[in-house]
């Protein structure tokens, strides 16, 4: 399997390669891989990559999936304009 | 701020049987859903449930929401319904943001807040699985049961779970071909009665494969499989080609968590409930007071538990803001002992296995 054609992120466009070197230099949680790649930060909020990116930590580390940590998971869950919170936030106001 | 008593994230079959539940037991409820129009996952399932007469089998899933939607109209006084909007925020202090055709952004504060968000298809990591032409098996059914598309012409169908023979079965109803199904553990995992019926029409089923590459330059063109020993590891030289425009991914439903997760309710991942899943007590609420959940969101079973889930919840999610049903007792027990039954096969000792792990206990002391 050539690991750079896998894609693991489809949303930031991030290979199996990429993933296991970082897991390789060290990197053993979500969300370092996260802070470094910007997995689980596109569209799908980690939707994809996932559960993929658990079971390579869980391969490398000979840890149970059990044992690591979710990604953390922040509002908004989708895309919103800021203009349409800022529009909510004047009627807020009133 | 909007408010309600009880707000349901979520209109399929665990957030409808939720709301009829939180209605009759007289709460104002608010039912929020991303599509526009309720029903979830039951829309897209043209085939006729198994299961018990209570949770309707024998009734085609896509005719199930029309009856629950029926028992809602009698409470149509106090539901609301909120079509085409995502709740993008739930927070400590319990007030969820919402998004309405992404036009509209607000906010509203429920008494109580239900969970039923369902679940997102898991993803495989095989050389170029990202080409044009690899879909999920939800996006191939809302293509084809919802709006009528065909996905392509020649299928390969990864995973012989009962979503994935469900869905060959449906391919070829619908005059495509599907070429195979494969399935990387030893045996089918859905099932005998579905796995019959299309090896009756003609297709392979390969156990112990799984896809090794797929090929093609700006879209699908073939797929390549191989064989998997005993430990996933696939064999050299074991390799089979196939011609196909669609590949369908098929390989399980992971909890759709993140509402949970961001809330501040405590998580722990099952591997019966396949994957991150909140502690919850036997009300279905979680480790934050007046947040429940019920249904795939709480782990991955099937469209019958997911609405007997709900009704329980709905149920207690009522009578925690004050709204107890008149018959609540009678109502919960005859729910748990459906749930029981729906549990009491092979696989239901698996999903119970893992709730023990996540069930908590109160403390009265």
């Amino acid at each position: 399997m050539k690991d750079n054609d896998v894609m693991v992120c489809r949303c930031s466009d991030v290979s199996l390669k990429e993933l296991r070197e970082l897991i390789k230099e060290g990197y053993h949680t979500f969300e370092e891989i996260k802070r470094i790649t910007r997995i689980g930060m596109g569209s799908c909020q980690g939707k994809t990559c996932g559960n993929i990116v658990l079971r390579e930590l869980s391969m490398a580390t000979g840890k149970n999936i059990n044992e690591l940590n979710m990604q953390s998971n922040r509002p908004p869950v989708v895309g919103v304009k800021l203009s349409l919170i800022a529009e909510e936030a004047d009627r807020d106001e009133l | 701020m909007k408010t309600t008593d009880i707000a349901i994230v979520g209109g399929g079959p665990a957030g409808l049987c939720a709301a009829i539940s939180a209605a009759s037991s007289g709460a104002r409820v608010s039912i929020i859903e991303r599509n526009n129009s309720l029903g979830g996952q039951l829309n897209k399932q043209t085939h006729m449930f198994f299961g018990s007469e209570k949770q309707y089998a024998a009734t085609r899933g896509i005719d199930i929401t029309g009856i629950l939607l029926n028992e809602i109209k009698k409470y149509e006084d106090r539901v609301e319904i909120i079509n085409s909007t995502n709740v993008v925020g739930l927070y400590e202090d319990q007030i969820i943001t919402l998004m309405e055709n992404e036009s509209k952004y607000y906010k509203m504060k429920p008494e109580a807040i239900i969970v039923a968000t369902g679940a997102y298809e898991k993803f495989l990591s095989f050389s170029n699985n990202d080409l044009p032409g690899i879909y999920g098996a939800g996006a191939v059914q809302t293509l084809m049961n919802i709006y009528g598309v065909k996905p392509g012409k020649r299928v390969l169908m990864v995973g012989a779970g009962n979503i994935g023979l469900i869905v060959s079965y449906q391919l070829m109803q619908a005059g495509v071909k599907v070429v195979a199904i494969i399935d990387a553990a030893p045996k089918i995992g859905g099932y005998l009665v579905h796995a019959s019926k299309v090896r009756r029409m003609g297709i392979p089923i390969y156990t112990s494969h799984t896809v090794k590459e797929a090929i093609g330059s700006s879209e699908l063109e073939k797929a390549v499989i191989w064989q998997v020993d005993g430990n996933f590891q696939p064999i050299p030289n074991t390799e089979t080609i196939f011609d196909v425009d669609v590949m369908c991914i098929s390989v399980g439903l992971s909890p759709l968590n993140e509402l949970l997760s961001m809330a501040g309710c405590e998580m722990k991942y099952v591997s019966f409930l396949s994957g991150f899943v909140p502690y919850r007590y036997s009300n279905y609420e979680t480790t934050i007071s007046n947040i429940f959940t019920a249904g795939d969101s709480c782990g991955i079973e099937e469209a019958s538990s997911a609405m007997v889930e709900g009704y329980l919840a709905g149920l207690h999610a009522a009578e925690k803001i004050g709204k107890r049903h008149p018959s609540f007792e009678e109502r919960v027990q005859d729910y748990t002992s459906q749930l029981n039954n729906l549990r009491s096969g092979p696989e239901g000792r698996h999903i119970l296995s893992g709730i023990n792990q996540i069930e908590r206990r109160r403390d009265y002391a």
